[in-house]
């Protein structure tokens, strides 16, 4: 009857990493699973720096899932990793080959437009032979409960669906890990933003200015004093085709110093050291911003509640292994064990573990551990109090600090290369700015090229990303300064004294008193989730097939 | 299910497209042929009659072989499973009692009787209307016109639907009626999938569709009034008791009014559009 609720075995909310590989492994398992993403194709809504990781260690890596995936969905590997610490136009690098190299299978740059859909071809595929399949275009919107339980989940074009797991695959900013009460959007402390320009060039262009083979690729990491204080990086990845260029920097950084991320970006598309890589001509394909958690703070201990789990960013499954982050290899091996133990709770015929089984996994494969490292637990945070972080920064800073950088250079480069002292790296000044400008200026030489790129406007980047995003789906509840101005200018597509984006602010008379009020206007909206920490709003996505498009991603 | 939509070729009327000579008559070897843009209704409610029921779907037209194109663009449209075409001379110059009698024969015609058959709203040359109903009264089945939305229930055997009253959006009213059904559907039809597993059918058709709608003539059947056993005396020309007695154009609207242009660049400026605009503003 046409009445009767929908009904499958497993429900899985968006067709990234994590729900790719939870969604292959539940079919594998003959479990009827129906896969739901919001964008127009799986993809078009995922934005990541740009390198997967396969680790030697991961039970599961996302090849193993889908074999074909690096013929298929990825760029070049990365078979060379630098770090560049810059003081000015000095800059002294690092071949940080070692802590790349660290438990790494394999590492690819990807373009997740590409590689999304690419994944999402075989999850149909594979699920449509469960009597389930994937749909795009369908925006779940939350829990369904009954009685007060979770039991499936509620969507902007479908009629309810029950389920007897769901996986909440949805991303950083997972509306069902809200809804569930897991996840929330409170301390800018426990974020990263990233954005990133993707430059087009041709492959053999590439090969010569990068000095790689055909096959081949690099990945070179930038800190140091071109960030005007913001703690953060840059980074730069090579396609078969283009570059991914980004920044990521502390979200509660950016915040603070009232910093905009589109300007940080330039700073290093800019630098004098790029001139060599980037050439005369400057194509930009795509501007894109991400929200990133730090699995440090925001990996959740136990991510799952009734029949809901939740896998990769939705459970802020993203390491920052000091310079290198790494977020995709979690969400794949997250989604292939929640997927695991749904199919051993169902074989003790009892589903209802299928959570705790997911989070007994997660230990046991040593995959909390990595996104909660103990070593950052019991020193890094001690770095982070105030008077040690101050001290700290002196001490580096100082004559001794400097004479201590040019006797232990080696040394450096060595510590740079060490998972485990970077796996305690505090989230102060001292490893982001103060060090890397240090070495900088007591090793570095200087670099002499002109980098003659000027990136394009604010309003030219966003020009190329506006679609209909339908009905406003932010709600800017606190309109005033006080409470919501700081998305003007953390929002990366949005500037103080720039009126085409989605925050402006403005100063309003009001029966004879003056107020400092903000104002939005979501239709350039990247979904980021940026404003939903530092202003006071309702967000949600905007509806299936609406809203940005990523082609690159 | 056995569904079948009724289709029909017309001239197409868009600008830049339809051609007249200079008495203002149609040149039909100069005008495109397409599908009745009207007919989209119907193929819209058929095809989510396949998608949330499933079964068997046939297209159907009257006309020369050069309507089989018609039919190509149907078939990719409705997902179609196959296509009849009602084709020879003596059909020729039908008006909708000499169609509706060729029609409602080929509908008898098929291996499987249909359960619903749905009709466009009315034809872009013709605007008649009259073609579906006429074929449903020679069928002696029930039909359900101004349709805005759909409910099968296969078990029971029955459809039910909600109609505007007359073609009146402010009133609408729920039918139901046993199955073999015929079905208008009215410009207003907005199909809903709000299941999973309609929008996975959907996406399995379109899939599938495409592939068949290349090769559509091996899905194709072509019947002539010998197959259909019909008298060449009540089908085509001789059987349609209309007489056209002339064709006049509509003459074009006079445009006469006199205009003033006001460059409107200064405040100055503006002023005589305010002194004539200023009488009509008094009073109330």
């Amino acid at each position: 009857m046409t009445d009767a609720v929908e009904e499958y075995e497993a429900v899985v909310v968006g067709c990234g990493p994590g729900g790719a590989a939870a969604a292959a492994t539940l079919a594998r398992n003959g479990v009827e699973t129906l896969v739901l993403e919001r964008g127009v194709d799986a993809g078009s809504k995922n934005v990541s720096g740009g390198l997967i990781y396969a680790e030697e260690s991961a039970p599961y890596t996302i090849d193993g899932l889908f074999p074909g995936f690096r013929e298929e969905a990825t760029e070049r590997p990365v078979t060379e990793n630098i770090i560049h610490n810059i003081a000015g136009d000095k800059v002294k690098s690092f071949d940080i080959g070692g802590l790349h190299h660290h438990d790494t299978a394999w590492a690819d740059a990807v373009l997740r437009r590409k590689m999304d859909s690419w994944l999402a071809q075989q999850v149909h595929e594979r699920t449509r032979e469960t009597g389930g399949g994937l749909l795009t275009e369908v925006h779940v919107t939350g829990l369904l409960r009954e009685r007060g339980e979770i039991v499936g989940v509620t969507t902007e074009e479908l009629d309810p669906i029950k389920a007897d797991m769901v996986v909440a695959a949805d991303g950083v900013n997972s509306e069902l890990a809200r809804d569930a009460g897991l996840m929330d959007w409170e301390e800018p402390e426990e974020w990263f933003q990233g954005v990133k320009a993707v430059v087009d060039m041709e492959p053999e262009l590439i090969n010569a200015r990068f000095d790689v083979a055909p096959d081949d690729g690099t990945a070179h990491l930038f800190s140091g004093d071109l960030f005007d204080g913001v703690r953060g990086g840059g980074f730069l990845y090579t396609n078969e085709s283009s570059l991914s260029i980004g920044t990521v920097f502390h979200l509660d950084s950016i915040a603070e110093e009232r910093a905009e991320p589109h300007e940080l970006l330039d700073s290093l598309l800019t630098h004098p050291l790029m001139a060599q890589w980037l050439g005369d001509e400057y194509d930009e394909r795509e501007y894109s911003a991400k929200l990133v958690p730090d699995s440090k703070k925001a990996a959740h201990p136990s991510p799952h509640k009734d029949r809901l789990v939740l896998v990769g960013d939705a459970a802020g499954q993203m390491q920052a292994q000091g310079p290198i982050i790494k977020g995709m290899n979690h969400a794949v091996t997250a989604g292939a064990l929640a997927a695991e133990a749904f199919a051993d709770a169902r074989a003790r015929d009892d589903p209802s573990q299928a959570g705790d089984l997911y989070e007994k996994k997660l230990n046991d494969e040593g995959v909390m551990d990595k996104l909660r490292p103990t070593g950052y637990r019991v020193f890094g945070q001690l770095g982070e109090l105030g008077p040690v972080d101050d001290l700290s920064n002196a001490i580096a800073d100082s004559a001794v600090g400097r004479f201590g950088v040019r006797a232990a250079a080696g040394l450096l480069e060595r510590a740079y290369s060490s998972p485990r002292l970077v796996s305690m790296i505090p989230d102060t000044k001292l490893p982001y700015v103060t060090l890397p400008t240090v070495i900088a200026e007591e090793l570095g030489e200087p670099v002499t090229d002109e980098n003659t790129v000027s990136p394009p406007d604010l309003a030219d980047r966003i020009g190329d990303l506006t679609y209909d995003v339908g009905d406003p789906h932010i709600e800017l509840v606190d309109k005033s300064f006080e409470a919501s101005g700081t998305a003007v200018t953390a929002c990366p597509v949005s500037a103080e004294d720039f009126g085409g984006g989605c925050y402006r602010d403005e100063m309003v008379q009001t029966n004879g008193s003056e107020e400092h009020l903000v104002s939005l206007d979501t239709q350039p909206c990247v979904e980021c989730g940026t404003c939903a920490i530092v202003a006071d709003t309702e967000w949600e996505h905007p509806a299936g097939g609406k809203g940005v498009e990523f082609n690159q991603g | 299910m056995h569904t079948v939509v009724m289709t029909k070729g017309v001239p197409d009327f868009r600008e830049g497209q339809v051609s007249f000579d200079e008495d203002g008559h149609l040149e039909r070897g100069k005008t495109p042929t397409v599908m009745n843009p009207n007919d989209k209704h119907a193929l819209r409610a058929a095809f989510q009659t396949k998608v949330r029921n499933g079964g068997h779907v046939s297209l159907m037209s009257m006309g020369p072989p050069g309507y089989k194109e018609v039919l190509q663009e149907g078939m990719r449209d409705v997902y179609a499973d196959d296509l009849y075409l009602l084709s020879d001379r003596e059909m020729g110059a039908a008006d909708t009692w000499a169609t509706a009698m060729t029609v409602a024969t080929g509908l008898q015609n098929l291996d499987e009787q249909p359960d619903l058959v749905f009709a466009g709203f009315k034809t872009a040359d013709g605007e008649t209307g009259h073609t579906g109903p006429q074929t449903c009264w020679c069928l002696d089945w029930p039909i359900i016109t101004h349709v805005l939305s759909l409910d099968i229930d296969e078990d029971a055997g029955t459809v039910r639907a909600k109609r505007l009253v007359d073609g009146d959006i402010s009133e609408i009213e729920t039918v139901e009626a046993p199955m073999p059904c015929f079905i208008v559907a009215d410009p207003e039809f907005e199909p809903t999938y709000r299941k999973a597993s309609h929008r996975l059918n959907h996406k399995d058709l379109r899939e599938e569709t495409q592939e068949r709608a290349e090769e559509y003539e091996d899905h194709l059947t072509v019947w002539d009034h010998e197959d259909l056993n019909l008298d060449p005396d009540y089908i085509g020309l001789d059987g349609s008791p209309t007489i056209v007695s002339g064709v006049d154009p509509i003459p074009k609207a006079p445009s006469e009014r006199e205009a003033t242009m006001i460059e409107a660049d200064e405040r100055e400026a503006l002023e005589p559009v305010l002194d004539e605009l200023t009488p009509y503003a008094a009073g109330d």
